[in-house]
């Protein structure tokens, strides 16, 4: 290509040259630079296929999606015998629940996102109206989940179970954590010694001591500390030390954040005349729970997947369910089948879990870098 | 040089015999300082000679332990309300400018008016719409400052103080963290500004800047005011050799 003359100062834009850029140009970067990259590229390809293609057939082709017990499943096909969930899925989903009263849990579901949307997603149209509901929803769902007001039956605790205990405990846990983490933080970096002594014993006592134990305190002893003659559901009590567990986590993440902010921030809203509360409102926690998004979601999916710690104080979540399905003498020995099932739904959960905390640093991000 | 009509002989701020010490180290010494209404300070002084902290005592970012402060006829004292009325009444442009990195250009200026004024949205906004314009950007109001240069950036700041509608403003090395080519627009502001008859206290190594507008300039050393003048008798015989010397070497190079 011959080199064009031009005036200094006149030097034009030129695109790249082709091939560099775009999707081949990607290709091409990364998957053909050398000779020895394409030859990895190629053998990756192939082990691939391979591993792939066994995969698949276990799961989808010659899997048995339908039969009485594992015997009759193996007489249909070789691959992976998903009888076992599909005749308990119920109990998966519900524990149970009464199956009679089991629209009350689907309804709570739903109505959980339409609650939750306003909160996840700022720019939500008609978002003042939603949040009315989003702030009614907690006891619209305790009323329906739990019965005992308006003709409801009233279920007991005990028949929970499956991936509806998982949700609600994780799912509490998580909304009732993040404003007590939040005060936590706050709390230790507070000039009032008393608060801040306060803070710091009970961040560091929740950090200190395994969950599980906590939960066996909560199964056996909480009573004791209780005025007498309240008595809290087991599963209240679990719920009270999940809570507490993963603020104590969050109250650090959060005080990381808050200590990452520049001091001219607070100097420049000290000089605009700006207390302490509206500091922290406007300026402080925006900043700082932007910065520790990632750890926050970190300590949200870590409570979720310690909910299957309830199993060892008898509650019935999804491993729980499981463990009894694998008990019956049909499905003996179908462990892998029952467990990738629970794990896939951890990980469904988990997964948007990640995404949208993903989405929401892309979405704070006004640095601009 | 910008001809100073709005200077009173009303003092704004007083300054009586003020001590500061850092731990026990003696930062501010024996300050005396009386500044009138519309009247235009410029500090100068080697680094770490107490410049930025006098400034920030005025409102009280700093606090001092012994004299006294007395601002809009407020004593500046531990006494939270006091603290607020004159913090209104201050403002202040940083080195850095601090501006608040999550919120658009207008919701920097309009948050300080809204929660701490209680002015309403719409005034708040038409208010800041104004001052933006008057520091020549209304056009990146809705942008983020990380968009900004940092000409701009510092005049957001400007602007940020200007909407809390202070008697005094103070800035503190406006120019220091910025490229050449943009301390101009920067100063232009303050010179505007200075003709309306803002009373400023201004720490700056622009000496130019001082010549034009100031109506008095502080050498300060060593936690002291060394020399005081008017900017002519300043710059053309100075009288300590602490500021002969400081003169020699900022203006020689």
């Amino acid at each position: 290509m011959s080199t064009e003359m031009y005036k200094p100062g006149s030097y034009p834009n030129l695109p790249p040259p082709p091939g560099t850029v775009g999707f081949y140009g990607w290709i091409r970067n990364n998957l053909f630079s050398s000779i020895s990259n394409t030859l990895l590229t190629i053998v990756s390809v192939v082990l691939v296929y391979y591993l792939i293609d066994g995969i698949i057939g276990w799961f989808l082709f010659d899997a048995v999606f339908d039969a009485d017990s594992k015997i009759e499943c193996r007489k249909i096909n070789d691959g992976a015998c998903w009888a076992v969930i599909t005749r308990r899925v119920g109990q998966f989903v519900y524990g149970f629940y009464p199956e009679a009263e089991r629209w009350r849990i689907d309804i709570s579901f739903l109505t959980m996102f339409i609650a939750f949307a306003p909160l996840l997603y700022p720019d939500l149209p008609k978002r003042k109206w939603l949040l009315w509901f989003s702030g009614i929803y907690p006891f619209f769902a305790f009323i329906l989940i739990n019965g005992g007001f308006f003709g409801l039956a009233k279920i007991e605790y005990s028949l929970f179970g499956g991936f509806m205990l998982t949700v609600i405990l994780g799912v509490t846990g998580i909304v009732c954590s993040l404003p007590i983490g939040i005060l936590l933080a706050l709390g230790r970096q507070s000039k009032l010694t008393v608060v801040r002594t306060l803070s710091v014993c009970f961040i560091e006592f929740m950090r200190g001591v395994p969950l599980i134990t906590l939960l066996f305190v909560a199964s056996s002893m909480l009573n004791y500390f209780m005025p007498p003659g309240t008595n809290f559901s087991i599963l209240v009590r679990v719920i009270i030390m999940f809570t507490f567990f993963s603020a104590a986590y969050i109250a650090e993440v959060i005080r990381g954040g808050i200590q990452a902010i520049p001091k001219g921030q607070y100097e420049a809203a000290d000089a605009l005349g700006m207390n302490y509360w509206q500091t922290t409102r406007f300026i402080t926690l925006p900043q700082a729970l932007k910065i520790s998004i990632p750890g926050i979601m970190n300590t949200f999916i870590g409570l979720y997947k310690d909910t299957t710690l309830v199993v060892v104080i008898g509650l019935l979540d999804p491993l729980g369910i499981g463990r009894a399905a694998l008990a019956d003498t049909k499905w003996n020995g179908l462990s892998t089948e029952t467990y990738l099932f629970v794990a896939l739904f951890f990980f469904v959960s988990c997964f948007a879990m990640s995404r949208y905390s993903l989405w929401l640093e892309n979405k704070l991000n006004t640095d601009h870098k | 040089m910008v001809k100073n009509k709005n200077k009173s002989s009303k003092p704004v701020i007083e300054i009586k015999e003020m001590h500061k010490w850092f731990g026990t180290f003696h930062v501010l010494k024996n300050i005396s300082l009386g500044v009138n209404q519309g009247e235009r300070i410029v500090i100068c002084g080697p680094s770490g000679s107490g410049k930025s902290t006098l400034i920030r005592c005025i409102n009280r970012l700093e606090v001092h332990q012994k004299g006294d402060i007395i601002v809009n006829d407020v004593e500046l004292t531990g006494d939270l309300k006091n603290l607020e009325s004159i913090r209104s009444d201050v403002g202040m442009v940083f080195q850095s400018f601090n501006l608040f990195p999550h919120l658009t250009v207008l919701e920097n200026c309009t948050l300080a008016p809204i929660w701490v004024k209680g002015l309403p949205k719409k005034e708040a906004n038409e208010l800041a719409m104004e001052l933006l314009t008057r520091v020549k950007i209304p056009e990146q109001a809705l942008k983020f400052p990380g968009q900004l240069s940092g000409g701009q950036q510092q005049r957001v700041a400007i602007a940020r103080s200007l909407c809390m509608q202070p008697k005094i403003m103070l800035f503190d090395e406006p120019t220091s963290a910025l490229d050449p080519e943009m301390i101009k627009e920067v100063l232009d502001t303050m010179i505007e500004l200075a003709e309306t008859g803002m009373t400023m206290l201004v720490v700056t190594h622009e000496m130019g800047f001082a010549k034009k507008v100031a109506d008095s300039v502080i050498f300060m050393d060593e936690g002291e005011i060394i020399e005081q003048n008017d900017p002519k008798n300043f710059f053309n015989n100075p009288k300590n050799d602490r500021t002969k010397l400081f003169l020699s070497q900022i203006l020689n190079h």
